[in-house]
């Protein structure tokens, strides 16, 4: 199954890549000599989950695309919603649930690519806890996450019918390591691998993904504020441009890419694990190919911003549902005016 | 497979016993060689491997003793100030004053906390957490509340022990504050009774600075490069003296890029709380070592001890090249001492082999290896020693006795040539004589024979004819029948009876036959005229008569002993006369007495028959006729006796 979607993605990301080199030409004998100076977020500290901008930072190409970038270093004391918000930054990082209460609350920002199209989030369970299948849970104790992290869990809780005691997790899996919790909040590409690298094994574990049980929540996507997008939308998309292609290249060049991971990671003085980063840069190619492989990467379907912002609204997260097309710009239609 | 297994012994079947013995001996020492190197070097291997697993359990094991003793007095220090907390209603001040004592009096420690549950410590405090730490030789205080923005609930020194209830290590971490150390916390938390109940409070903890672990796993060196490793509950490397593994990789992500199932096992194992010594692959570069891991019980960390295969095994390795090259260089000694020794025994043993090929082309004078030892093949050499000289000797006098032989061969040779010359060989012997026809033949026998006949005119009208037979053969025979006829022809006179003659004859013989050789004779004289014949048979065989018109009888003879036995004897006459066409025919016993194959005798019936078949003919075609017979009867058997016979026909006088 997985084989199948990567060899399709394989050769349409060929496609893609070929499309852009040709789509870089025209703009770099099109652009002026001056380069746009622009900052960016990203919502995490660096890691393979951001693989994309540092690589096409690296690799140059942002300056291709004319943009002379600076990437802020993200993480728990830097929220990149607030940086956006407060002009820190030109462009973030943030999850689509974030970003939907956040124009529901009256912040005026704008999604120009939605990177991932499939939720990484996910509950796992010791079997030696005796939880096998959703209803297994009912009545044990559950790490989760704050915020926007506990939309999915309860609204699963909810389908299934489920009584549960939410115990705060923080971001080390230990608590659930030394069976402080029965089931736990894990993120695909990262803690599920912390865990699996603490010596479990994956048939000793029951996951739930919420993508598998209709609550697929499409996560980061690249936000900026809609003032600056209508000022300059063409500077927007080049970014948005740069940093897919960024991200293509990180998937052809997984070492390349791995190389410059840790590279940042190491001058954030972040604990750095290559095999951890590149599970993590696995799943990210997993995660941001999109099912049809007619679809480009970075598009953001309607369908899946209305789920969003249903189940937000239905949990009481927002009022409102804010409206699409203002929240959406997708690119490929700015990009030629 | 077949061939090979069989070629092998026919390849060796056909060389030398130099090449023979150089396999035999090179190959079984070597596989000798190579047994007791083989076990030697497993023994040793084993002894070592021992030796290794002992080895490595204490130095594991006293390791896991150190750190845990340090471990447990923080251990009991926190759990000090949780049972203090437990037990008191101290005010704050007082809490801070004894916090700051225990952490000043213990120098292991390296900072401690107590971290209330939300409003625990004072009703109007959302949090509460006050650390002391040393800082520069100092003790210093920072509100943890502050530092947390009031929110370190769910920090793990805080949440896991208090939601599993129990005293629990963290996992160990840099700590930057305290200048980027390895730190570890041991957390307790403290609980009140309220009402009754047991009600949760906060956690208590003190923070260890783990570099002298570290230090001290560092300065185990085992060997040349061994080492020892340490790996927290998590599977993190904790301490390896590649520091980039250190809080970055855990045994588990090294497996997986390792793609090494095994280690995976392994560090499930070291995480489980087991131990045990293991073959195993070094984290860094992947050599084959030894490892020896025990749990350290009360963080649930392992400590693993590296012993490499080949440092270990250098000594075993280096004793085996020298005793590999001491074998084959003595096997390649024996072989040259093989090689000589053969060399000298196959030298002598070619020597008469060539040797033994020339005495058997007859060459007798060649020069034999000398006699240099006396093993085998000095007994062999004087053997053939021995062998040259009998033969030559034998030979020699072989040659004398041929030679002799040859001579005396030859002379009888001669002697029989004379003898047979001296008997009348022409036929018709009297050819103007037509008043009978004589014939006579002898077929003389390998050796010289003492048959002889004899014919020869008296006086005009008698003819004497003799035919007889001497006793033996050889020499003796052919001189006593030369002497016979001699005396035979001299005695016959005119006007003797055949008695009379062979009386005298008789008389002559006896003196001096000191030697009692006799000779059986049948003597006739016939009258030419009349045809009466006068006649006398001493002791030989009876002549047949053939009458003219078919009649064939046996003669009458008067017996008489043969001449030469006695002296004084009387030979008696017997008297017939032949008509014209009646004919004679004497024999010896050669004719009567020649066998056959089967030993069967020609017989005097056979001849008296064949006589009858052929009475018509000449005599001498008779006589002619019966050797034909004899000869086709006797067919390939050897003659042993001369085959004489004599024929005389009477034809009746002209006048």
């Amino acid at each position: 199954m997985h084989l199948k979607i990567r060899i399709k993605n394989k050769f349409r990301l060929r496609i893609l890549f070929l499309f852009l080199i040709i789509f870089n030409f025209i703009i770099s004998t099109c652009r002026s000599e001056e380069l746009n100076k622009i900052t960016f977020i990203p919502h995490w500290v660096p890691q393979a989950q951001f693989a994309g901008y540092y690589v096409a930072y690296e690799k140059g190409i942002y300056k291709k695309y004319g943009i002379d970038l600076t990437i802020l270093k993200g993480g728990p004391d830097s929220s990149s919603v607030e940086f956006l918000e407060k002009g820190k930054a030109d462009f973030a990082n943030m999850w689509l649930s974030t970003a939907i209460q956040k124009r529901s609350q009256g912040l005026k920002l704008v999604n120009i690519g939605q990177i991932i199209q499939r939720s990484a989030l996910m509950l796992v369970a010791k079997k030696t806890k005796g939880i096998h299948k959703p209803e297994d849970i009912n009545g044990k104790k559950v790490g989760l996450w704050g915020a926007e992290f506990q939309i999915q869990p309860k609204a699963f809780f909810k389908k299934y019918n489920l009584k549960v005691k939410v115990i705060p997790q923080s971001f080390s899996v230990n608590l659930f390591l030394r069976d402080g919790v029965d089931v736990a909040s894990a993120m695909w590409y990262n803690e599920y691998h912390s865990i699996l690298n603490s010596g479990i094994n994956p048939e000793e574990l029951t996951t739930f993904f919420f993508y598998d049980y209709g609550l697929n929540f499409p996560e980061d996507g690249i936000y900026t504020l809609e003032k600056n997008f209508k000022k300059e939308p063409s500077l927007s998309c080049a970014f948005v441009k740069a940093s897919i292609e960024g991200w293509l290249y990180a998937f052809a060049h997984p070492d390349e890419a791995m190389d410059i991971i840790l590279k940042y990671m190491s001058l954030a003085k972040i604990p750095a694990n290559r095999m951890h980063q590149k599970w993590m840069l696995e799943r990210m190619k997993d995660l941001i190919s999109p099912q049809d492989s007619k679809t480009p990467i970075g598009i953001l379907l309607k369908t899946d911003f209305l789920r969003v912002a249903k189940e937000l609204k239905e949990n009481g997260f927002i009022k409102d549902i804010p409206e699409f097309e203002s929240f959406y710009r997708e690119c490929s239609v700015h990009a030629e005016k | 497979m077949n061939l090979s297994i069989e070629s092998v012994p026919y390849m060796l079947k056909n060389r030398g016993i130099a090449f023979k013995l150089i396999v035999l001996i090179t190959l079984s020492s070597a596989f000798v060689f190579l047994i007791i190197f083989s076990y030697n070097y497993y023994a040793s291997r084993r002894m070592i491997e021992k030796n290794v697993g002992e080895n490595a359990r204490n130095l594991a094991l006293s390791t896991v003793n150190r750190i845990e003793i340090v471990l447990r007095s923080v251990q009991a220090v926190t759990g000090n100030i949780a049972c203090f907390l437990e037990n008191s209603t101290s005010k704050k001040e007082e809490l801070l004053k004894f916090l700051q004592i225990t952490v000043e009096n213990n120098p292991e420690i390296y900072g401690s906390t107590i971290a209330f549950e939300p409003y625990a410590f004072d009703k109007k405090l959302p949090a509460f957490a006050p650390y002391f730490y040393k800082e520069n030789g100092k003790i210093r205080l920072k509100n943890l509340q502050d530092v947390f923005n009031y929110n370190y609930f769910i920090l793990d020194w805080y949440q896991i022990p208090k939601e599993l209830n129990r005293s629990i290590w963290s996992e160990p971490y840099f700590d930057e504050g305290a200048g980027n150390i390895m730190m570890a916390t041991y957390s307790v938390p403290f609980y009140k009774n309220i009402k009754g109940d047991r009600q949760f409070m906060g956690i208590v903890t003190a923070d260890v600075s783990l570099e002298w672990l570290r230090e001290m796993l560092l300065s185990i060196k085992i060997l040349k490069t061994g080492y020892a490793f340490l790996i927290s509950k998590n599977g993190t490397i904790i301490s390896h003296y590649n520091k980039e593994l250190i809080m970055n990789e855990t045994i588990f992500s090294v497996a997986e890029n390792r793609g090494d199932a095994l280690l995976r096992e392994i560090g499930r194992k070291m995480l489980r709380g087991e131990s045990g010594f293991i073959p195993f692959r070094s984290i860094v570069r992947g050599r084959p070592c030894w490892m020896y891991y025990a749990p350290i019980p009360s963080s649930g960390w392992s400590v693993a001890v590296i012993f490499p295969k080949d440092e270990l095994t250098e000594d075993v390795v280096h004793l085996t090249r020298t005793v590999i090259f001491l074998g084959i260089t003595g096997i390649l000694l024996l072989s040259i001492a093989v090689v000589l020794n053969t060399r000298s025994i196959t030298k002598q043993l070619r020597e008469m082999s060539q040797a033994a090929e020339r005495i058997g082309t007859g060459n007798l004078d060649i020069e034999l290896p000398p006699v240099r030892s006396g093993d085998e093949v000095g007994k062999l050499t004087a053997a053939f020693h021995y062998m040259k000289t009998s033969l030559k000797e034998y030979i020699a006098k072989l040659t004398e006795t041929t030679a002799a032989k040859e001579r005396i061969e030859s002379e009888l040779k001669i002697a029989s040539e004379i003898q047979m010359g001296i008997l009348p060989k022409k036929f018709p012997p009297f050819p103007d004589r037509t008043e009978f026809d004589i014939f006579a033949t002898i077929k003389p026998a390998k050796e010289v024979g003492g048959d002889f006949y004899d014919f020869f005119f008296i006086d005009q009208n008698h003819l004497c004819f003799v035919i007889a037979d001497v006793s033996g053969k050889g020499i003796p025979a052919a001189l006593f029948m030369a002497v016979t006829r001699t005396l035979i022809k001299a005695k016959a006179t005119p006007n003797l009876s055949s008695g009379e003659l062979l009386t005298k004859v008789n008389e002559e013989l006896c003196i001096g036959n000191d030697s009692n050789m006799f000779v059986t004779i049948f003597c006739g004289i016939l009258n030419t005229k009349t045809g009466e014949i006068l006649y006398t048979n001493a002791g030989h065989n009876p002549p047949l008569i053939i009458q003219d018109g078919g009649k064939v009888k046996w003669l009458e003879v008067e017996s008489n002993i043969f001449i030469g036995a006695m002296e004084q004897v009387n030979y008696k006459t017997d008297r017939i006369v032949l008509h014209t066409g009646d004919a004679l025919f004497m024999y010896t016993d050669g004719v009567t007495e020649a066998m056959n194959e089967s030993e069967e005798q020609f017989t005097s019936e056979r001849l008296e028959k064949e006589i009858i078949a052929l009475q018509e003919k000449p005599v001498q075609e008779i006589v002619a006729g019966i050797m034909k017979q004899i000869i086709s009867f006797a067919h390939s058997a050897p003659q042993s006796d001369d085959i004489t016979m004599m024929g005389i026909e009477f034809k009746g006088s002209d006048y």
